[in-house]
């Protein structure tokens, strides 16, 4: 078994309102240094371990867990764990 | 002509849309649950508005992966008919049946009203009904409606006269204030106002059933053409 973790962003160039929410809500709480704040999505997979682990798991993003057309993703496939 | 209206858990839009067939257009309609579903005897395919699968992960992204889904592809790839409204429209761009994505708002809440929408093109089968630059009322209802394409993908859909509608008031952030698109075979519609809810005037407007009456008029013709 190992844990792999989904990270999933939008693209640079793809509006964020809520991350614009954050940054204003920052800004107003005094915290003036936030010039951009932008919100992700992050996906804990518990995997059995297996061949191709990894192209699986970016199969996996394209086909469900990321939309392609406006968000990014990048993978970290942790470290085996043997019980 | 036969129509189906797929039904997918947390669809609620779809009486709406199954009332609008039935009782104003009179035509042939079923509600088909995703998974008993075989839609090679219909004619047309209605995506309903609602919150299938709750919106879990993106509107949408869950009810593309179904099967019924692929046989909505083959479906298309005939030819014929696809129509899908808010979530509907969402399902068919997670699907690819149509390019680009809806996100949230960009005042983030959830809107519910009227809207005054411009007919772009009218000579597809869903639009002939009205005139070109006709203004329409439809209502939206949605959370996350704000259309986004790439630069490519936005001169692409204009190159080929592939934006059907657009908002007279943008309520939600959409580039170019898209409401409504077709692929470019000019058989699949998403959009995001609802059609179905402004067949009567006791709704508040009847503009939406031109739209149906377009697809039954188009698909009458080309199916007596074929089989003549």
């Amino acid at each position: 078994m190992r844990k792999v973790t989904v990270f999933i962003t939008l693209k640079q160039g793809v509006l964020d309102p809520q991350g614009k929410q954050i940054q204003e809500s920052l800004n107003a709480l005094g915290y003036k240094e936030i010039q951009e704040a932008r919100v992700g999505k992050y996906i804990e997979l518990q995997v059995e371990d297996g061949p191709n682990l990894e192209a699986r798991v970016r199969e996996m993003c394209d086909k469900l867990l990321a939309n392609p057309v406006i968000e990014d993703y990048h993978v970290d496939m942790g470290e085996a764990v043997h019980s | 002509m036969k129509f189906a209206v797929i039904v997918f858990p947390g669809s609620n839009c779809d009486h709406d849309m199954y009332h609008a067939v039935k009782e104003i257009l009179g035509e042939e309609v079923d509600l088909v649950w995703y998974q008993n579903s075989n839609l090679e005897n219909y004619d047309g395919i209605l995506l309903p508005g609602g919150f299938s699968y709750g919106d879990y992960l993106r509107s949408g992204a869950v009810a593309a992966t179904s099967d019924v889904m692929n046989q909505v592809k083959v479906h298309a790839t005939k030819g014929k008919p696809v129509l899908g409204v808010c979530n509907g429209f969402q399902i068919l761009t997670e699907a690819g049946l149509l390019p680009g994505a809806l996100m949230r708002n960009k005042k983030l809440s959830f809107m519910c009203h009227q809207e005054e929408l411009l007919v772009e093109n009218n000579e597809t089968m869903f639009t002939s009904g009205y005139g070109k630059g006709e203004i329409v009322r439809f209502p939206i209802a949605h959370g996350e409606g704000n259309y986004y394409c790439d630069p490519e993908t936005l001169s692409s859909l204009k190159a080929n006269n592939q934006i059907l509608f657009t908002y007279q008031n943008n309520p939600n952030g959409s580039v170019e204030n898209i409401a409504g698109i077709i692929n470019k075979e000019g058989n699949v519609l998403g959009m995001m106002p609802h059609p179905e809810r402004a067949v009567e005037a006791l709704l508040g407007s009847n503009d939406g059933l031109k739209l149906f009456q377009s697809i039954v008029k188009n698909w009458r013709e080309s199916y007596y053409v074929t089989n003549a």
